[in-house]
């Protein structure tokens, strides 16, 4: 019952998907062009694979802010290693990969250890992360490594569809650990009933300070590939809050309550998905972009009313 | 009660091997004494019945005993053997499972996957959901366990007997040789706690696992142990055969300790 309920709080996201599609192909003939499904796949793929992360934490009880600040500093970590130090392109990647996840390790061990929750440890390194970011760049776009240039660049990121085919893969990936691993299954029972999970034995720090790790480095390989996309690294990458607030509103929208103990990474590309749709649809048909947010904001609070509304009911239903 | 009166008479006990002993057991927390010099000890396949006031301690000596939390000095003897547990997970190896008051069950979970709760079967990379379903099906029909539907419902829909049943049955099912219940019949009905109650009853008829077992309801109590404790203060102060004590004893017991309290406090 429980499954089925959240797989049809997916399948709402997922009508809601379809619907704009339809609605946005009757008003504009080249939604379903190539060139613009391109565009909306390279729209919500970095957000989305930002928010498999993000729904890991919070189903086990978390948050994380900074993350899209990682996403921001990782390309730069890899112009630093190639431009700075001459390390070769690949292991310059891995270097970037490597110190997001210390980040995410830095975030869970506050988190954990010295019990700070998790929204204001993630405040601080967020503004931690972009001081680092802006000082070390001195404010400055950077140009992509010359060694990315060619076949490096167009499979991590540049290729049409190469975000979106890394994004659905980590999706899948990602939507089996949560539903049919023991990680998955101690993610969700650390964010269900924390001293339960204890209890049993579970080591819920190494689950949490986990979930913060994947976080970190999921956000830091899609900024990387939004750099390789558009070609130019820049320090206001994704717009700081930007990425943290879409992916967080993606995984809500897909169906991840706040609360812990449930969520769902499939709803969560749905959530992102949902999200470039409206950015896109609303261009093309020549509405502003303020409304947008208008919408977005709509759509976070109804999703969470109906949430509220479903647990009710499930609770309810309980006796 | 001709079942418990049988099961009671010394002929049919004798003497068992101890396969569990605790040596001035102390725990502080902070400025707090929870117990200050614990000595328990308890054989192959008895049931142990502790009681005492809220705050006495006995919450903290099951959480040492099954090793969520550390002793500040004092032993703990399995079969003998001294034994330092580092963990649940460690104490459940060397053999000791616990129910916990708060069950440590997970709502968002099935009751299947509660059951197996770290301790899940795996076909590496991925839960072997088939295996763990059928045998949680197994074990709870095995235990006579029979108003969960279905163990791929969530325990969040499940009643509190219902609850409890399960994680009963979850301490039961890693064939542990001693098993800890906290308040296994707190909150729960008539019908319900007799079923737990049955439980307890046919694991000492089988008289291979040792149980201690806190309630409140000394009736209940007197009724499946074969020895009573009491703590008060963080230390046992009473241990008598259930044969050889009563409620009333019990009750006065208690009271007595209230009414010191009270005149004490009173003179001060």
């Amino acid at each position: 019952m429980g499954e089925a309920f959240l797989r049809r709080r997916e399948a709402s996201v997922l009508v809601v998907a379809l619907a704009l599609v339809v609605y946005f192909r009757v008003s504009s003939e080249v939604f379903l062009s190539h060139d613009n499904l391109v565009n909306i796949a390279q729209a919500s793929a970095p957000g989305a694979i930002v928010a498999v992360g993000i729904v890991l934490l919070l189903v086990s009880g978390e948050i994380d802010l900074s993350v899209g600040m990682v996403f921001a500093l990782a390309p730069f970590l890899m112009h630093y290693a190639t431009d700075l130090y001459g390390v070769p392109i690949i292991p310059a990647i891995l270097l970037a990969l490597v110190l997001s996840a210390v980040v995410g390790l830095a975030n869970g061990l506050i988190v954990c250890k010295l019990r700070v929750p998790s929204f204001v440890t993630t405040l601080g390194s967020f503004y931690v992360l972009q001081g680092i970011v802006l000082t070390t760049s001195h404010a400055y776009p950077a140009e992509i490594p010359e060694a990315a240039e060619g076949r490096i660049r167009s499979w991590l990121g540049a290729g049409d569809w190469a975000e979106l085919i890394w994004c659905l893969v980590i999706v899948g990936i990602f939507h089996v650990v949560l539903t049919r691993t023991r990680w998955g299954l101690h993610t969700i029972s650390v964010g269900g009933n924390l001293l339960g999970a204890t209890e049993a034995g579970i080591k819920v720090n190494r689950i949490k300070i986990g979930n913060f790790v994947i976080t970190s480095v999921l956000g830091a390989f899609a900024g990387i590939m939004e750099a390789f996309r558009v070609h130019t690294i820049d320090p206001n990458l994704g717009g700081g809050t930007g990425v943290t607030f879409t992916a967080i509103s993606a995984a809500v929208i897909g169906g991840t309550a706040l609360a812990g103990g449930s969520g769902t990474v499939i709803g969560a590309l749905l959530g992102a998905v949902v999200l470039a749709e409206l950015q896109n649809g609303f261009n093309l048909i020549g509405i502003s972009a303020n409304p947008f947010f208008l919408i977005l904001g709509a759509a976070i609070l109804v999703s969470m009313i109906a949430n509220q509304y479903l647990s009710r009911l499930r609770r309810a239903g309980r006796t | 009660m001709s079942q418990a009166a049988e099961v009671h008479s010394p002929a049919q006990r004798p003497a068992q091997a101890e396969v569990l002993r605790v040596e001035h057991l102390a725990k502080r927390f902070g400025a707090v004494t929870a117990l200050r010099d614990v000595n328990l000890r308890l054989h192959r396949g008895e049931v142990l019945g502790l009681i005492g006031d809220n705050g006495a301690g006995k919450s903290t000596l099951i959480k040492i005993l099954c090793g969520f939390h550390q002793p500040d000095s004092g032993r703990i003897l399995l079969d003998g053997e001294p034994v330092v547990m580092r963990g649940v997970d460690h104490a459940r190896s060397l053999g000791v499972d616990t129910v916990y008051q708060d069950l440590a069950l997970v709502n968002e979970l099935s009751v299947y996957h509660n059951m197996f709760l770290n301790r899940e079967k795996v076909r590496w990379p991925l839960l072997n959901n088939r295996v763990m379903r059928k045998l949680a099906t197994e074990q709870l029909a095995s235990m006579g366990i029979t108003n969960i539907p279905d163990v791929g419902v969530e325990v969040a829909k499940l009643s509190g007997g219902q609850r409890q049943a399960i994680a009963v049955a979850r301490a039961v099912y890693t064939r542990a040789k001693i098993l800890l219940l906290d308040e296994p019949l707190a909150a729960m009905g008539a019908k319900e706690g007799a079923m737990i109650l049955d439980l307890i009853h046919d694991i000492r008829r089988e008289g291979e696992v040792s149980v201690v077992i806190i309630a409140h309801n000394y009736a209940q109590v007197l009724e499946v142990c074969d020895r009573v404790n009491v703590l008060q203060h963080g230390e046992i102060t009473f241990d008598k055969h259930a044969t050889e004590t009563s409620v009333q004893e019990l009750t006065e017991l208690m009271v007595a300790e209230y009414r010191a309290g009270r005149t004490g406090r009173l003179r001060r």
